[in-house]
């Protein structure tokens, strides 16, 4: 079987990282060779498969050492639970220097070096939060991830992000084969969350992969920088992200996403009863004069 | 030699070459091109400028980074200037401009010297902040007689967003001397013209009010020279003869120039402005701040010069004004004999101008002094109030081109036919190779200083033998050579 790629993106906190880094446990689990770019400065997409705080980056390793040019692989890149291999793009400390470089200079890095061997079933980007410049778009450029999935929840913010990114896919779909592939619900328990993000999905021309609900093992696992696979393998919670793991094997529904203006997403909002029918009467006005 | 052409065929002309353009790119440059009519009072009625540069066009302008580090800031000799960013920008800008300068380079000036944080992929993602601020440290330790620092911001730096002006404040602290953030990324704005703006705002934010609260010991005649970048030696030759009118020079920027005189310069009593694109902002703000006025001038050939000298006297006593009489007359048996030398040999020659900042109006009256004709001029960067000025220069039907592409340019050439044309290195050798004489106008062609009287004489015999080189004669294509000399070629053999 073919490598292959997956992107992981959705709105920032909304739990990409230990979404990703679950699912990726349970794929392992299934005898798949599995690779993890973390595409983050934060640096936090590997920390629950190695039992580490942070590991070292490859933008670190390479200021470190001079250049990029004088890394070896093996300093980046390291295998933890389920012969899971781990690497970190990292980046600049907030406010400073051009984290997206940091990734396109990582991901070349990579490739340069042969980290994408023939072997691996499955490469897992964890991308930070929106796509907000073209460092960020990198992994779904050509010959990188194809797949994209866009973790969300019933709140209002994680599904206009959603829309967001699924514009930044149509841009990259027409030129080249990344197609989304679903929408991961990661319950924040409003309202009829599933019904609404399956509505969104439909709308969004994809479907919602799987539903996860919440529950605090997922903290307990991640205090212990573990998964909930491997920090409780019998628990529900572990059950549900194999569940996933599964349908993201099996998934076949790859599709150029159409995504909705802000007019319609309010709407469908609103039929949710999550925004109020807007009151024109108000806009402007001071709480004085009011 | 060609008859000039009519208004109605100039008008034609430009009609015809913009005919090749696809629709858009026609309209947009058809109000580039104009027709000179000396009537006119405003340019804007005639000529758009000072716009983005149409894609794919060979346009010939340069970026802000280049108005600013190698414009404004870069001729200033004492001072290091660092190229923030990777190193092309400052290496094969290096020491390109001939603005010459007195000092030992390495020791106590810098001019030819190309310093370079040299940016690395590590530098683009973790920024370029403490980079910066070591090398800068290094330069004190290695260069302890510079007189301060400018940052020139290459285009990463406005992505990444260094904090060169938090860094710059930090390393005046530690070193105890000027440092100068300058944010003259290449990609903002149309033109090099922006830099230069740029450039200025930073001399008038972060130095000329230096010595603000310091003695001086003026005189009622101080004047400075503001914008003349001592291209071969240019400002040198303008310098003598203020200074024989009874004037005293305090500063002179910035080619070969200091930071003192920069600093001094609020304390003149006439800024005299020669490059006004480049240097009329800090011009302007002289005036308002201080209430300096300023004069424009133009020091090429003799009836330019001495109109000039008497326009500046106007601003002093009796004893100047007489002394620039005194000075036009010193000179008068000297050009007068280059004018009787050159003209016989330039007379009714017709020349096309395609320059930077002033030199497409500057230059104009030094060639009548010859007896040439400028009969096309235009501009990289101008802005409408040079063109205002140009109107005046220049004859009627004449043409005016700004930002001319490199298909505009030929083919005007093909079609005026002129027996000069001045403009830079991009465009020397294609006419060349068209067999027509070239002189590079910005750098003199490694020849000048073309300023002042002892310039003018350079500037005449620098036309006469590139005009009445023997070589043109002999500049022909192959299948279009005459028999005749294929045959003294075969007898000669």
């Amino acid at each position: 079987m073919a490598m292959r790629q997956c992107a992981i993106y959705g709105k920032g906190g909304i739990g990409k990282s230990t979404t990703t880094q679950n699912l990726v446990a349970g794929i392992a689990e299934l005898g798949k060779k599995v690779m993890i770019v973390g595409c983050d400065p934060k640096a936090d997409s590997t920390r629950l498969i190695l039992h580490a705080k942070a590991q070292n980056t490859i933008m670190e390793m390479a200021a470190e050492a001079g250049t990029v040019e004088d890394l070896e692989l093996e300093d980046v890149l390291k295998t933890g639970y389920g012969d899971i291999k781990c690497v970190e793009s990292g980046g600049p400390e907030p406010g400073v220097g051009c984290a997206g470089r940091g990734v396109i200079t990582a991901i070349n890095f990579l490739e340069e070096e042969g980290a994408y061997e023939e072997d691996l079933n499955f490469v897992f980007y964890d991308v930070l939060g929106d796509v907000v410049c073209g460092g960020f778009a990198m992994p779904i450029r050509e010959n990188k991830a194809q797949e994209i999935y866009i973790v969300c929840s019933g709140e209002m913010m994680a599904m206009y992000a959603a829309n967001n990114i699924s514009k930044g896919i149509v841009k990259y779909a027409n030129s080249g084969s990344v197609r989304l592939a679903g929408l991961i619900c990661n319950s924040r328990e409003t309202d009829r969350e599933d019904e609404l993000i399956m509505a969104l999905a439909a709308r969004l021309g994809t479907t919602m992969i799987h539903f996860v609900p919440r529950d605090n093992i997922v903290q307990r696992a991640e205090i212990r920088r573990m998964t909930v696979i491997e920090y409780d393998p019998t628990c529900s919670q572990a059950e549900e992200y194999r569940t996933l793991a599964n349908k993201i094997i099996e998934n076949t529904n790859l599709n150029i996403p159409t995504p909705i203006t802000m007019d319609e997403l309010e709407e469908l909002l609103m039929e949710f009863g999550i925004m109020d029918v807007e009151d024109e009467s108000i806009v402007g006005q001071t709480a004085t004069a009011e | 030699m060609s008859a000039n052409l009519t208004h109605e065929e100039t008008e034609a002309l430009i009609q015809e070459v913009l005919e090749v353009y696809p629709e858009k790119a026609k309209k947009d440059r058809a109000k580039h091109l104009a027709v000179n009519d000396q009537e006119v009072e405003q340019s804007k009625k005639c000529i758009t400028s000072n716009r983005k540069s149409l894609p794919g066009v060979m346009t010939i302008r340069g970026c802000a980074y280049a108005g600013s580090k190698g414009v404004v800031w870069g001729p200033i000799k004492d001072m290091i200037h660092i190229s923030h960013g990777p190193v092309g920008c400052g290496q094969y800008s290096r020491a390109g401009r001939r603005n010459y300068y007195v000092g030992t380079t390495g020791i106590n000036t810098f001019g030819t010297m190309n310093f370079t944080s040299d940016f690395q992929e590590k530098d683009i993602v973790f920024g370029g902040d403490k980079k910066l601020s070591k090398i800068m440290l290094e330069i004190e330790e290695l260069f302890p007689l510079n007189k301060g620092i400018t940052i020139q911001s290459e285009c990463p730096i406005g992505l990444i967003g260094d904090d060169i002006e938090a860094v710059a404040k930090q390393t005046t602290k530690a070193i105890e001397k000027p440092v100068v953030p300058v944010r003259c990324e290449g990609f903002r704005g149309v033109s090099q013209s922006l830099g230069h703006h740029i450039a200025n705002d930073a001399v008038r934010d972060w130095v000329l009010h230096n010595r603000d609260n310091d003695a001086f010991d003026g005189t009622p005649y101080d004047v400075t020279i503001i914008g003349d970048y001592n291209i071969g030696g240019d400002a040198w030759s303008s310098r003598t003869l203020l200074e024989e009118m009874g004037l005293r020079v305090i500063a002179q920027w910035s080619g070969d120039g200091t930071l003192a005189e920069m600093e001094n310069t609020p304390k003149a009593k006439l800024n005299l402005l020669h490059c006004y694109r480049s240097m009329n902002y800090i011009s302007r703000h002289m005036e308002e701040k201080y209430g300096i006025p300023w004069k424009e001038y133009n020091f090429f050939g003799p009836t330019k010069i001495a109109e000039s000298l008497r326009e500046i006297a106007a601003f002093f006593d009796d004893t100047i004004k007489e002394n620039a009489e005194k000075v036009i007359e010193k000179y008068k048996a000297e050009y007068q004999a280059v004018i009787d030398k050159y003209k016989p040999r330039l007379e009714g020659k017709r020349v096309m101008l395609y320059v930077g900042g002033l030199r497409p109006r500057h230059i104009i009256g030094a060639y009548e002094d010859l007896g040439m004709e400028v009969v096309g001029t235009g501009y990289e960067f101008a802005h409408n109030d040079d063109y205002d000025r140009t109107i005046k220069e220049m004859g009627n039907a004449t043409l005016i081109y700004d930002d001319v592409t490199g298909y505009e340019f030929e083919e005007f050439v093909k079609k005026v036919k002129p027996d000069l044309i001045g403009s830079g290195i991009k465009e020397k050798y294609i006419f060349q190779k068209m067999g027509i004489p070239f002189r590079q106008m910005h750098s003199w062609d490694y020849s000048g200083p073309y300023h002042g009287y002892d310039g003018f004489a350079i500037f005449a015999k620098d036309m006469d033998t590139t005009l009445n080189n023997p070589c043109w004669s002999k500049v022909k294509v192959p299948w279009l050579a005459e028999d005749e000399e294929d045959v003294s070629v075969a007898a000669s053999a």
